[in-house]
């Protein structure tokens, strides 16, 4: 068969998909950042000693692993007007979601890191007189952040090409835009390879950074 | 000496099954020196890692400087059950200084910011005081140039000193060595125990578990013979080391003595 590449309309149309690529990195970023910070709350209460905190921390992390993310996103974007009785915008929703579900992902990382930190630092750390909570913040967590720097990255990788699942909910980032172009203009292909293209510029720095990183604290022990 | 530092009494420690301390009771005086030893397994550590609180004990009391730690509760079936609030647990810690065998280092921080830890956090000094206590402490174990090195980069000999000094810079009342050379090199063992050496000369109150023998003899005020989660001799120096009455102390040392020469 015969498929002549014809990429003009994309460039023509060039500004939608950057606009959309603003989109897509908010919702990035903003995700992230949130969920890495309630992943830390949940991974702390993984190892709490108090089974309540434990075990609601363990039924969350089950539930947003065991459940496709896109069924999450459109759970909340539904179920939220029922609950607090007022409608989210997409965008909100899409936060939302990605938020909590990264967050699960997150708190493992943060427990398996902080249990696999030897025995012999907690003691260190209590034997000068520290708190739980200051031998956490001082001695453990410095450690699990850059022994779990891969499986950081991974999650943010991950979380970056997600965020295209957003486009369901007419939240108008880069692969809605995207989506929208080839249905204007029936040159799916085109489209699709070009914001492709895109995620992959869009996340590739990151991985490339975060290598280095990892590469440079390992250069001290 | 009167001024009794630590007092131990009846201590009990059970790791489920397995009964480790059997009653130990103990008095540590102000700026004495006791040398623990015994065969590995006997429990020796354990009752060491009970005075600062490693190890919760099952039953029976510590007391420091006069006052019993912890807070008698009655359990269910109305046996006594003693808790400890972490932040008294806390202030004990920072009043009793423990020196461990695997030194346990904060592998991502200098020599001198292990140092400056504890004062930072714990005693609350600002980095600017912490540093010149921290330097000061680390000269004192002969690392001044080591400073800004990470524990992976130090020999063990270095890194025990390094503890030594992060132990110190707190200004405990009572040092807990848990065989601080047991995991060293034969060639670093020297480096450490002079250090320890100029603590003891120092007046400072110390309590070491350790199977070198040759030093506990020069090291303490009184030696103690663990066995079985027990005092089984104890006396001076000459007495239980040089001149043991009992019989399992002497089959201890004469395994000790089979090789020297």
């Amino acid at each position: 068969m015969e498929y002549t590449w014809d990429f003009g309309v994309v460039l023509a149309n060039f500004p939608v998909l950057l606009r959309g690529v603003l989109l897509t990195l908010e919702l990035w970023a903003i995700a992230l950042a949130l969920g890495l910070a309630l992943g830390l709350g949940l991974g702390l209460a993984r190892v709490s000693r108090r089974a309540w905190l434990n075990g609601t921390a363990i039924a969350y992390v089950e539930i947003f692993r065991n459940t496709p993310v896109l069924v999450q996103l459109i759970w909340f974007f539904f179920a939220f007007p029922i609950i607090l009785g007022h409608q989210l915008t997409p965008f909100a929703a899409a936060v939302l979601g990605l938020t909590l579900n990264t967050s699960a992902y997150c708190a493992e990382i943060f427990r398996g890191g902080i249990q696999s930190i030897a025995r012999g630092q907690w003691e260190g750390a209590r034997a000068l007189g520290m708190t739980y909570a200051m031998a956490m913040r001082r001695i453990v967590l410095p450690q699990v952040l850059k022994r779990m720097l891969p499986a950081f990255t991974n999650r943010g990788i991950e979380l970056a090409k997600v965020t295209s699942l957003a486009s369901v909910l007419a939240v108008h980032e880069v692969m809605y835009q995207g989506r929208l172009l080839s249905s204007t203009f029936y040159r799916p292909l085109e489209v699709l390879s070009v914001v492709a293209f895109i995620y992959f510029l869009l996340i590739y720095p990151g991985s490339y950074l975060s290598a280095r990183l990892e590469r440079r604290l390992a250069t001290r022990d | 000496m009167a001024d009794t530092l630590i007092r131990v009494r009846d201590l009990h420690k059970r790791f489920g099954e397995l009964h480790v301390l059997r009653g130990v009771t103990l008095d540590v005086h102000r700026g004495e020196r006791i040398a623990i030893v015994g065969s590995s397994g006997s429990g020796k550590s354990t009752l060491l890692r009970c005075i600062n609180f490693m190890e919760l004990p099952t039953e029976g009391t510590v007391e420091l400087d006069g006052k019993v730690l912890g807070n008698e509760r009655r359990g269910r079936d109305g046996q006594v059950i003693r808790e400890y609030g972490e932040s008294e647990l806390c202030s004990v810690r920072e009043r009793v200084g423990m020196v461990f065998q695997q030194f346990n280092l904060f592998p991502h921080m200098t020599a001198l910011e292990n140092v400056m830890e504890g004062l930072m956090t714990v005693k609350r000094l600002s980095r600017r005081a912490a540093r010149d206590r921290a330097n000061a402490q680390l000269t004192k174990v002969g690392l001044q140039d080591k400073v800004d090195t990470y524990p992976g980069k130090l020999s063990g000999g270095q890194q025990q000193r390094v503890a030594i000094a992060r132990a110190l810079a707190m200004d405990p009342e009572v040092l807990l060595f848990d065989e601080p050379t047991s995991s060293l090199d034969p060639e670093l063992v020297g480096e450490v125990l002079s250090v320890i050496r100029a603590l003891a000369e120092e007046g400072r109150t110390m309590l070491l578990v350790t199977h070198e023998l040759g030093f506990a003899y020069h090291f303490a005020d009184r030696v103690i013979f663990f066995a079985d989660g027990r005092f089984y001799e104890t006396g001076t120096p000459d007495a239980v080391l040089k001149h043991p009455q009992k019989e399992r102390t002497q089959a201890f040392l004469a395994r000790f003595s089979e090789f020297t020469f």
